[in-house]
């Protein structure tokens, strides 16, 4: 551990290295169309993701080992489970990037930084996802954190927005300081911040354990204001809204996967002696969140907001994962919880961002398109966009043979093969609150089929290739719906993988 | 790849061309090829039939692949004498409804057609599915077409309709998730039906477990008094989904009956079995009445629906050979009958666009061949021997005299009230003098609307006159079924 194992942080280096040569290459670009920063960006992602693809099976470092190697002196781990979120969120940024093109280049905010800003927000992603440290995962939040309040803000004369990034910047900086509140309480009690330093000294037992809790309460809910889950979502609706489409797509989309990385990080591998702890706390806010995230986004009117409690409400499904314990040693239901918690977050990720990528499609030049009527009568003005949205709308519902189910289906069974009562009725409500959902979802579905389109709908054009992709998007949540297997077997595999260290 | 497997994705893939080739332009080739599709892949389920060793109880054209091992689900399909006929029912009943829809349908023709060939290939794959998940999966599945064809096709309330049966039907099936998922557990972790059906289980597990899927089967068969979506739904739906709801989907809750609560939980169903009768009784006697009072045609066989299903749980719960195998073979004439029923009155709505009983009359003065026919699937509605209807209903009623000879008398009143409405409807509609210009003016059956009613005629006769080979199927399997229901489950006390 007290290497430097350069090699353990190459894909990060690399991503860095990526931020600076496009930030330079812009300056000179003088195509008003930036197609040169674009497939820059585009291929450095593209490299990025092959690094992480490669190193998910051979595994990083000097030894080469696919187990954990830790490098930086401890401060960064190299594990499958890193490199497969990491590779996730590269894809998912370079699809968001691809969705993004045309929406930024109609509403100037086609401009050298947006790009330069989301391999920033990249990087801290792939930060927090290697990280093995209390500071280096704070670190690498901030850098996600303060790139998306700047890209929020990039419509600088735009009111909803600037309003937007002054919330989603107050209330994440909050988030940030109960975070390292928790996180130096963490220190004080166990006097390291080392993630596998803290796990022994905790496991040792001669630690404070009022400072432990009270530590673990802020760590939980910096947590949950980064997950966007209830009572720490006030922000999401409001950011969602009011970003542009594009930047609401950076946010929603990767990011969810770096939130699920340091929570398991933090709470699985540095505080999992206080599991019983933070799992109440888990299934409190994952209850409330499905509670008030479907409730609310039946009263929605507007798309992207309705999307945002729609995403409260899949996310505190998504922690439900979380909750199943280690009992005695045992990490067999604890890797099936988390291994589907991970399953879920992917495949939402996934669908997440084509219907944002949709709501883009959709839109024009001084037109957004994310009201829910903006969507009337779709079915008849582009049926194959109705079909894909249709299948994103089934999928996030969680209506077989859409992957959404496979998701629900995967988080349901680790509650209930616990065979615990407590657990078997959380999966009850779950079901239950799942089924209100299904209501808005439908709704969306009735617009586009049932409705007419109004006489001055706005003609769906074609975007070529961001069509082509969509439909791709679409036909992934589709086969891996079909075929869940090997999703669902290499999230397994790499979770248990991590557990054992 | 087996017979099973072409019967469920071939209908799937010929809709999958219909809704991405198809255009509002071409409607013509759009037709064509969903006969082709509908009539091949009733083609391909005939060898299911000529192929069935009836000796057996065993499931019959297993497929067995793994499919998703992570949770060690197989892609199992099969069936046996209880879910043979239903692939072939499936199958037949979308011929009819591609032909019912032909002319009627001009708006998105492709969409429509397409979404029917993958409903009929998704509820083949509900009857032959022999793994709890594959099970749900197509269950489940089966709601998205559904869904989209009573919203877009459908009447007035359309959207009420098709929200109320996807809601009601999906809060009933994740129940019944809940309960698969606690099977896998219970049987250390396979979804294996079969193996579920050996598997012991204490009481209050098997209550559990009877309940949840009672949530997802009684929504769909429908019992009372979950049924109040099926009224909504047969009335808005297009005359293609009416009759695929009747024929097929509703059946869809009764195999579950006999597929999963049976013998999974065969404790908790004898212990029940009262609770079943009790609510099918009610269903048979109270819904009989309120069909009497429909003003509306499609509502008044929505009822008439719910009636009959009521037989068929009855059938059920009592537990002996001629009750289950009396209900089975109700399920398949009701799929004719009631199927026929909505066409006739699809045939008179494309003329009025009225389904208000009191906006005809004296139809049989102008439509005489229509009214021969609606008269025949009249008189199997009623159970007049001879016919289809007949035989399902006096095997149930046999079946309940002998456990109980009141029970069997007031599941016999059924066919009073059967009688009374359907003929009472048949009089106001058909008979009597010409009521009024539209009817005056209505043209009688063309070719294609023939066709279609002469081969569900002939079908309701064929059975009515000669059901051997549909007891015979279903003989060795449900004896098998009911042998297993009453050997208890119970862990045997040490």
């Amino acid at each position: 551990m007290t290497q430097m194992n350069w090699l353990v942080a190459y894909p990060e280096i690399l991503l860095l290295v990526a931020a600076c040569v496009v930030a330079l290459v812009d300056l000179n670009v003088t195509d008003p169309k930036r197609r040169v920063t674009f497939w820059l960006t585009q291929a450095s992602l593209a490299a990025v993701a092959l690094m992480h693809g490669m190193a998910m099976q051979t595994g990083l470092g000097a030894e080469g080992a696919a187990a954990s190697v830790y490098g930086m002196q401890g401060l960064v781990v190299s594990d499958p489970m890193g490199h497969m979120l990491a590779l996730c969120a590269a894809l998912a940024m370079m699809l968001s990037l691809a969705y993004a093109g045309p929406y930024i280049g109609e509403r100037e905010l086609l401009k050298g930084e947006f790009f330069t800003l989301a391999l920033f927000v990249l990087l801290g992603i792939s930060v927090m996802i290697s990280a093995n440290n209390f500071l280096v995962i704070y670190v690498g939040l901030e850098l996600m954190s303060l790139s998306l309040y700047a890209l929020v803000a990039l419509r600088r004369d735009n009111a909803l927005a600037t309003e937007a990034a002054m919330k989603y910047f107050v209330l994440g900086a909050l988030a940030s300081g109960f975070l390292l509140y928790g996180m130096s309480m963490m220190y004080g009690a166990t006097g390291s911040l080392v993630l596998s330093e803290v796990l022994s000294a905790i496991a040792k037992g001669q630690v404070n354990p009022t400072v432990l809790t009270f530590g673990v309460v802020f760590v939980v809910a910096g947590l949950g204001f980064k997950l966007g889950v209830v009572p720490f979502h006030m922000w999401v609706p409001d950011v969602y809204q009011g970003a542009p489409t594009a930047v609401t797509l950076l946010i929603a989309g990767a990011p969810k996967l770096a939130a699920f990385a340091i929570a398991i990080r933090l709470l699985v591998e540095g505080l999992s002696g206080l599991a019983h702890d933070w799992q109440q706390m888990l299934i409190v806010l994952s209850v409330m969140s499905m509670v008030i995230g479907n409730l609310a986004a039946i009263a929605q009117t507007n798309l992207k907001r309705l999307l945002a409690f729609s995403a409260i409400a899949q996310l505190g499904f998504m922690l439900l994962g979380l909750t199943p314990t280690v009992i005695d040693a045992n990490t067999l239901s604890a890797a099936n919880g988390y291994s589907s918690a991970m399953f879920y977050v992917v495949t939402y990720v996934l669908t997440t961002l084509g219907t944002f990528g949709l709501v883009m499609y959709l839109s024009r030049a001084g037109f957004e398109s994310d009201e829910i009527a903006d969507l009337a009568g779709l079915a008849k003005r582009s049926p194959w966009l109705a079909g894909v949205m249709t299948v994103f709308m089934f999928s996030l519902a969680g209506v077989p043979p859409m992957v959404g189910f496979y998701a629900k289906f995967a988080v349901l069974q680790s509650l209930i093969v616990t065979n615990d009562p407590g657990y078997i009725t959380l999966a009850v409500m779950a079901v239950l609150l799942s089924m209100i959902g299904a209501y808005y979802y439908l709704r969306l579905v009735k617009v586009m089929y049932f409705d007419e389109p109004p006489a001055d709908a706005v003609q769906v054009e074609s975007r070529g290739g961001v069509g082509a992709l969509l439909a791709c998007n679409g036909a992934a949540a589709l086969v891996l719906g079909v075929l869940p297997d090997g999703l669902m077997a290499l999230c397994r595999d790499v979770v248990v993988r991590a557990l054992a260290g | 790849m087996g017979l099973l497997s072409v019967a469920i994705w071939l209908p799937i893939a010929f809709g999958a061309v219909l809704l991405a080739f198809g255009r509002d332009n071409n409607p013509g080739a759009t037709r064509w090829l969903a006969l082709v599709g509908a009539v091949v892949s009733f083609l391909v389920t005939l060898p299911l039939i000529s192929g069935f060793d009836t000796g057996t109880a065993a499931m019959q054209f297993q497929e067995n692949m793994v499919w998703i091992e992570r949770f060690n689900v197989r892609y199992h399909l099969g069936v046996d004498g209880i879910s043979v006929w239903f692939a072939l029912l499936t199958s037949f009943i979308t011929v009819i409804v591609v032909i019912a829809g032909w002319q009627v349908i001009t708006d998105r023709a492709h969409q429509y057609m397409g979404a029917f060939l993958i409903l009929s290939g998704l509820m083949v794959g509900v009857f032959s599915a022999c793994d709890g998940l594959l099970f749900y999966v197509f269950f489940e599945a089966t709601l998205i077409p559904m869904y989209i064809i009573i919203g877009v096709w459908g009447g007035p309330r359309r959207v009420y309709a098709a929200f109320k049966f996807f809601l009601y039907t999906l809060l009933g099936s994740l129940l019944m998730l809940v309960a698969l998922i606690y099977l896998y557990y219970k049987s250390g972790g396979s979804f294996d039906i079969t193996t579920w059906h050996k598997l012991p289980l204490p009481m209050s597990a098997q209550a559990l477990l009877f309940f949840a899927f009672f949530a997802a089967f009684s929504v769909k068969v429908p019992m009372w008094p979950v049924h109040t979506w099926l009224p909504d739904a047969h009335v808005e739906a297009p005359t293609g989904g009416s009759v695929v709801l009747a024929a097929i989907m509703l059946k869809l809750g009764a195999y579950g009956f006999l597929r999963f609560s049976m013998p999974i939980a065969p404790d908790a169903s004898r212990e029940y079995a009262w609770f079943i009768i009790a609510l099918s009784l009610i269903a048979v006697i109270y819904i009989g009445l309120v069909a009497l009072v429909q003003q509306d045609m499609k509502k008044l066989v929505a009822y008439s629906s719910i009636a009959h299903m009521g037989f068929v749980t009855l059938g059920f719960f009592i537990f002996n050979e001629l009750g289950v195998s009396g209900g089975l073979v109700q399920m398949i004439s009701h799929g004719f009958v009631s199927g026929a029923m909505f066409l006739c009155i699809g045939v008179l709505y494309d003329r009025v666009h009225s389904r208000e009983i009191a906006s005809y009359g004296g139809v049989v003065n102008t439509m005489p061949k229509f009214a021969a026919f609606a008269l025949l699937f009249a008189m199997a509605n009623c159970g007049l021997p001879g016919t289809a209807g007949f035989i399902g209903e006096w095997m149930v009623i046999l079946g309940t005299v002998k456990v109980n000879f009141w029970l069997g008398a007031l599941a016999a009143t059924a066919l009073i009230f059967g009688a009374a409405y359907t003929l009472w409807m048949y009089k106001r509609v058909y008979f009597g003098d010409i009521a009024n210009n539209d009817v005056k003016e209505l043209q009688d059956l063309n070719a294609r609307e023939f066709l279609m009613m002469a081969m569900l005629a002939v079908a309701v006769m064929v059975m009515g006159l000669y059901p051997k080979p549909f007891t015979d199927v279903m003989h060795v399997s449900v004896n098998e079924l009911l042998q297993h229901v009453a050997n208890s489950k119970l862990p045997k006390l040490p």
